[in-house]
């Protein structure tokens, strides 16, 4: 049970810093002549006002699931997964390339654990090798994830360019068989979004994550890796395991978000259709402090915020958003510590 | 004149990486890590484009410039300073806000979601291997100077001691009754100047400013300033390598030979091999990256 002290500490950060967002955003918005309630609306109305929208914001809070439970997974275990894009963009890679091996006519379901783990097992391996680097050298993990970003990436357009691709485009075959079914086939409303069923298992993946985390020995092996290695280390949990692990499981993650973009929307892997989403998948985990609800909570957040700027765009630049989703990243990993210390210093001053 | 030619090259690319890993070291020796170096970088060469658009004077271009990465600088050294706030993330943010910041500010200023007018450099006439042109760039002789600079701060000034100290043993600096706080502020504003500058070198260079132009060089000089371990000499030796083989892959590119991927790979492998120690293990500072006390 959340005491309420806790839940204090885990709201405010991100209250402070939706607000702290908002008046960079007013600001923004007055400098561009334009008055920031009409442009506030606009966005909301272009995003949950309509299915179409909504359909839109549902397509990118998948993936930022996929890559925010990524990070979290990282971070609960002490470390830092910068590299959720290279390992999102393998994930898509080593499906498309499985799917191009398969004829047509294969049911998408008896195919789905094939692409799920060709996309767990490529994306598990980028993570898998900076987390043995740090428990086998002591590589510092942000360093060789952001490093191991550009080379993999590197790696992944060599492949496209010079085996895979359909001549003049930077993406592979469309997939014969497979391919998952859009929202708009159940609900007509959502005509023309992205949103499909890779949404459900972003849900899934979810509580999977939260019962794994909270419920299961190995859950705890990491938490309290994350915590305290030292202590971890004494309590007899073997911590340079437990780091390739979680690496591991937060490479994997990633790597399954490749689906939302392979399966579920085009059909084939686009060089670049990863770009960005690694580094807001760590403004997912941070905003929605590493716990599954907050973080697709969050996840629908920085959706709504990349969505919406395409939807003010007439108003003003739709680069705004860039600038407002950097600004709830400062002010959420200041207001953190920052709010811990005047809840206590107000607590302590209740309690005297 | 085909090995000038090829020297020229290398020397050209080098300069922003000189500018931008004087930056890292400086930063990364105080405990503050440089993952926003490509920030700066990206502030410095918007800076320097609208100083010298403003007023057609590239000096005062090249002053913005400094502005522009120090801008920069200010707002990590904010979070990760005066709010305690986790480095990487805060570090991570400041990139982000310095490509959204550039690109609204392209918009505002002149319109454009791509490119600004053309900047006016500083001019040169061109020569037979364009050596000529690049040693009348005053920006190319301050590169040069850059990671020098940083060495003598460093070794030789009561700055330097304390930047050292307060990134080997903050605790210790303290009981010693040195400012962590300011020695901090200190490092880390002139990192962001020194990456600004490597940043308004892009833009006076190419006579333009365009969004994203910085295209990871940021990334790259704190490759180098990894790979060379934190020490300003080996830093500038692995900016010269880093560059070196990219003027290599540009020639082997008619030639067809070798696929450009795998030399943009070299600075990120060759970093990931220093720091799993293959050949020397690279130590980074004692308190990188962790919160003052």
């Amino acid at each position: 049970m959340m005491t309420r002290e806790k839940f204090e500490e885990a709201v405010l950060p991100p209250v402070v810093a939706l607000l702290v967002a908002m008046l960079v955003g007013d600001a923004l918005i007055l400098l561009f002549g334009q008055s920031p309630g009409a442009v506030y609306r606009m966005l909301l109305e272009g995003t949950w006002g309509n299915a179409y929208g909504l359909g839109q914001v549902l397509y990118k809070a998948t993936t930022l699931t996929f890559t925010g439970l990524a990070v979290a997974i990282g971070l609960r275990a002490g470390l830092f997964n910068i590299g959720a894009e290279s390992q999102l963009a393998a994930g898509g890679f080593m499906a498309a390339v499985v799917g191009l091996a398969i004829p047509a006519g294969v049911p998408a379901l008896l195919l789905l654990p094939v692409y799920f783990l060709a996309a767990a097992l490529a994306g598990g391996a980028v993570g898998a090798l900076p987390g043995w680097l740090k428990a086998r050298f002591g590589a510092h993990e942000v360093i060789t994830t952001i490093m191991l970003n550009f080379v993999v990436l590197a790696l992944l357009n060599y492949l496209i360019s010079s085996r895979f691709k359909v001549p003049d485009t930077l993406h592979t075959r469309e997939l014969a068989s497979g391919r998952l079914p859009r929202l708009d086939a159940f609900l007509p409303a959502f005509h023309g979004s992205a949103a499909n069923v890779v949404l459900l298992l972003a849900l899934a993946a979810a509580v999977l994550v939260g019962w794994f985390l909270f419920r299961t020995r190995a859950g705890f092996e990491l938490r309290a890796t994350g915590l305290q290695p030292a202590a971890a280390e004494y309590g007899g949990v073997k911590v340079g395991r437990v780091w390739w692990h979680a690496m591991a499981i937060s490479g994997a993650l990633a790597g399954i978000g490749g689906l939302n973009y392979v399966l579920g929307y085009k059909g084939y892997y686009e060089e670049g259709f990863a770009t960005g989403a690694g580094f807001l998948g760590i403004a997912v985990a941070l905003v929605g402090r590493s716990h599954p609800v907050g973080i697709v909570l969050a996840a629908l957040l920085f959706a709504t915020l990349s969505q919406g700027g395409l939807a003010v765009n007439a108003l003003v630049p739709k680069q705004m958003v860039d600038v407002l989703q950097a600004v709830v990243i400062i002010a959420v990993a200041t207001s953190v510590p920052e709010v811990r210390r005047l809840l206590r210093g107000f607590r302590r001053s209740n309690d005297a | 004149m085909m090995a000038l030619a090829f020297l020229t090259q290398t020397l050209r690319i080098a300069i922003p990486y000189l500018f931008a890993a004087a930056g890292g070291v400086m930063t990364e020796r105080v405990g503050i890590i440089g993952l926003t170096l490509e920030g700066y970088m990206l502030g410095g060469a918007f800076g320097a484009a609208v100083g010298s658009l403003a007023t057609g004077n590239p000096w005062i271009g090249l002053a913005a410039g400094a502005l522009g990465g120090l801008v920069f600088a200010l707002l990590y050294g904010l979070g990760a300073i005066r709010f305690r706030a986790d480095q990487v993330v805060v570090g991570i943010a400041v990139n982000l806000l310095a490509i959204g910041l550039t690109r609204v500010l392209l918009r505002f200023l002149y319109d454009s979601s791509s490119n600004s007018p053309r900047v006016p450099g500083f001019n040169v006439t061109s020569s037979g291997s364009g050596f000529g042109a690049l040693a009348q760039n005053p920006l190319v002789w301050m590169g040069f100077l850059a990671l020098p600079l940083v060495a003598w701060i460093l070794y030789r000034t009561p700055l330097g001691l304390r930047i050292r100290a307060v990134g080997e043993h903050p605790a210790a600096a303290i009981s010693l009754g040195v400012p962590v706080t300011r020695v901090r502020w200190t490092a880390v504003a002139l990192s962001g100047i020194l990456a600004g500058l490597g940043g308004a070198y892009l833009a006076l260079d190419q006579h333009q400013f365009t969004d994203q132009m910085t295209a990871l060089r940021g990334f790259i000089a704190l490759a180098a300033t990894i790979f060379g371990r934190w020490d300003p000499k080996r830093v500038a030796l692995a900016c010269l390598l880093f560059a070196a083989a990219e003027t290599l892959q540009i020639h082997l590119q008619g030639v067809g030979a070798f696929p450009s991927q795998f030399v943009e790979m070299i600075p990120y492998v060759l970093t990931i091999v220093a720091l799993a120690g293959v050949v020397g293990r690279a130590v980074p500072p004692a308190a990188l990256g962790r919160a003052p006390e």
